[in-house]
């Protein structure tokens, strides 16, 4: 019943967007379309998601075509998930960026470009959570980093430009290592199917199995910025218009865990790289935070805490246990709010300090409480502190490690040390997200003169040196929309029992990899 | 599964031609390592789908068992759809990565109050010429009336002042009706 509702998720953000483009000289009849599709996603998303939680997942074939010559489109408790907190984020940013453009008179964000592409982003990111097919998949991403590399090179400044030439040839290399992944899995097994693939890779002698789950980790690899495939993400990031690092931040990154979580699981049965995953997450953690604590602009910070924090989640990939998995859909989940929600008031920390960076922000508590509250609370959330989301998230992949170790005491050793890594790399947060509160909310601003401490000694500006712009008003709009996104931060702390319980269930359905096959393939397989 | 060996070399030689031009540091030629990269990994999926055989195209009389895999063709297409996006998108950032570093940000920057100074220079120098001009022409007059027979000599040095004066720039010069005798 509810199957009619999973091709809109795709489908009216790419008419919305063909719409959006036609009045490009309308502004708010653009506005008023590009805010309707998403809510209207957001609803579907929604219903879907209730739908497939109480009565099994929806699968749709495309033009009646059935599995596995046609285009399947697989809605199951992850992917509903993934579309409800993925189209909430959406909407939220596009408010907040509704209100940036208003007050700037779209200097930072052209609605004529801006929203045509942004909902082409959300069409990408909506149809790689849902597709049913490798090719699908790798279709979804390429319709996202296309609307991705516009939406980073808006405005064609020369550090956007320098920015965006990275960023577009690291997806280039990503999305060639995904379609021969996909040329040679057809070679070997005939299909692209994923239900299908999960029977037929299975056959595969193992070293093949192996060579072609690794070239899809990395392909999958480089777009959720995992270590060492990490090194392009802060370098291109931080310099796009805040609403769209806040998007990129806190979705980009998490398409390509999703991917990953369904390599695992689905594809992939036979085949297992557990301890590969175990290092590079571990490694991803440390490495990342590392690079975070030597940071001086805000930005630049966060985008370091954003690698580091994929490794939990590739951590709990890892473990591929049911508690594993129900903790790494819980983090995936937070971290997409909290993540999105930090960039959203590091711009709005830009526009009324009129600085990034920890050398030249100062006062801002006592010039606008409601910012500090708005910059704690994730702050907190982030580094772990209870009873925040992420404590909870953190304790659930910690304790999923533990019984792990329990359970298979040849590689206890190794999860101990990654657990510590991530006890580490949590403090480090903190403290480094701490250093930022002290200095650009704590600090007095007559103090900015000649300020010496030990906190500031370490820190380097970002490379094309820190820009002072000129302060700005903060609308109401912008606060609005960071504000709610808060409130859904704490919302998952306070509803993180029915939650758990939710992204349980997911887990159970991915460690099932039959239930998947025979929900796309109700009559059997052949 | 059978495959050529024509294209198999071809796919090879794509692949490491692309793959060393993409290394480079220039935009354009990493501009062409992908295309290169690109069309091999095309060859790659249409080297999987097998011997080849019939148009894939089911009518009647036809043997499903003699036509080619239609699959790896429709991937193909679409990756050769995208990989033109991609493309149309990556020569627009080369255009204006040169035009940034041929201009620097000034390029595309017209500014109110210098487009003010250079109006208010233009119009100056237009007084200035005329002034000039009327001078010139001042002095030709005086001079034919003082000494009629070195009136060419002097016409000739008039002009000459006339030319090496630095011209207005851009500017249309006056046309004077005293200066025709």
């Amino acid at each position: 019943m509810t199957a009619v509702l999973v091709p809109l998720v795709v489908l009216l953000p790419l008419l919305g967007a063909a719409t959006a483009l036609i009045l490009g000289r309308h502004r708010r009849a653009q506005m008023a379309v590009s805010l309707g599709v998403l809510s209207a996603v957001t609803v579907i998303a929604a219903v879907l998601l209730v739908s497939v939680d109480s009565s099994g997942p929806a699968v749709v074939y495309i033009g009646g075509w059935d599995a596995p010559w046609g285009i399947t489109l697989v809605v199951d408790r992850l992917s509903a998930i993934m579309l409800v907190i993925s189209a909430i984020m959406l909407l939220v940013v596009l408010v907040y960026s509704v209100g940036q453009g208003i007050a700037d008179q779209h200097r930072e964000t052209p609605v004529s470009i801006f929203h045509p592409s942004y909902l082409i982003l959300s069409a990408g990111v909506f149809n790689a959570f849902i597709a049913g097919d490798l090719f699908n998949l790798y279709v979804g991403f390429e319709i996202l980093l296309s609307a991705s590399f516009v939406l980073l090179t808006l405005g064609g400044t020369g550090e956007r430009i320098r920015a965006g030439v990275t960023y577009i040839i690291v997806s280039l290399v990503s999305s060639l290592f995904f379609l021969s992944a996909i040329a040679l899995i057809y070679g070997a097994t005939g299909t692209v199917n994923i239900a299908q693939l999960s029977v037929r890779l299975a056959e595969l002698p193992g070293d093949v199995q192996l060579m072609l789950h690794l070239l899809l980790l990395i392909a999958f690899g480089i777009k959720a910025a995992v270590f060492p495939l990490s090194f392009w993400l802060p370098d291109s990031y931080p310099t796009a218009p805040a609403p769209v690092t806040a998007v990129f931040a806190g979705l980009l990154t998490k398409v390509g865990v999703y991917a990953i979580i369904r390599t695992e699981t689905v594809i992939f049965t036979e085949s297992d790289v557990t301890v590969l995953l175990m290092v590079i997450g571990g490694l991803t953690m440390l490495i990342g935070i590392l690079g975070a604590l030597t940071q001086a602009d805000i930005k630049r910070l966060l985008s370091f805490t954003l690698v580091s924090h994929i490794g939990y989640m590739i951590f709990g990939i890892a473990l591929s246990s049911q508690l594993g998995y129900t903790a790494t859909i819980y983090y995936v989940v937070h971290h997409i709010t909290v993540q999105t929600t930090l960039f959203l008031t590091t711009g709005l920390i830009e526009r009324f300090g009129g600085a990034t960076s920890i050398n030249r922000l100062a006062g801002l508590l006592k010039a606008s409480p409601l910012l500090g509250v708005l910059f704690f609370i994730p702050a907190l959330n982030l580094g772990g502190i209870p009873p925040f989301s992420g404590f909870l998230g953190k304790t659930g992949l910690f304790l999923a490690g533990g019984e792990q170790a329990a359970a298979d005491p040849a590689t206890a050793w190794l999860t101990w040390i990654v657990i510590a890594a991530g006890a580490i790399t949590s403090l480090i947060t903190l403290y480094a997200l701490t250093r930022f509160w002290n200095m650009a909310f704590w600090r007095g601003r007559r103090e900015l003169e000649g300020y010496e401490s030990v906190l500031l000694g370490s820190v380097l500006e970002a490379p094309e040196g820190a820009t002072v712009t000129a302060t700005r008003t903060t609308p109401v709009l912008m606060v609005v929309a960071t504000s709610a996104l808060v409130m859904v931060t704490i919302c998952l702390t306070v509803f993180a029992g029915p939650l758990f319980e939710l992204t349980g269930r997911a887990a159970a359905d991915l460690l099932d990899a039959g239930n998947y096959v025979s929900v796309v393939f109700p009559g059997g397989i052949r | 599964m059978t495959a050529s060996l024509t294209l198999v070399v071809l796919m090879a030689v794509l692949f490491g031609a692309g793959v060393s031009i993409m290394l480079e540091r220039s935009l354009t030629r990493v501009l062409i390592g992908f295309l290169l990269v690109g069309n091999a990994v095309n060859i790659l999926i249409y080297l999987m789908s097998g011997a080849p055989g019939l148009a894939p195209i089911l009518g009647e009389g036809v043997d499903p068992e003699a036509i080619s895999d239609p699959l790896p063709q429709a991937f193909v297409l679409t990756a050769i759809v995208i990989n033109l996006g991609i493309t149309a998108f990556m020569l627009a950032l080369i255009y204006r990565s040169w035009w940034l570093a041929q201009l620097g940000a000034k390029g595309d920057l017209v500014d109110d109050e210098a487009e003010i100074a250079e109006d208010a220079e233009e119009a100056a120098d237009l007084i200035r010429s005329s002034a000039a001009d009327d001078q010139a022409i001042q002095d030709l007059i005086d001079a034919s009336d003082e000494e009629p027979d070195e009136d060419l000599e002097l016409e000739a040095s008039a002009r000459d002042d006339l030319e090496t004066r630095p011209p207005a720039s851009g500017a249309p010069r006056p046309t004077d009706p005293g200066a025709t005798p």
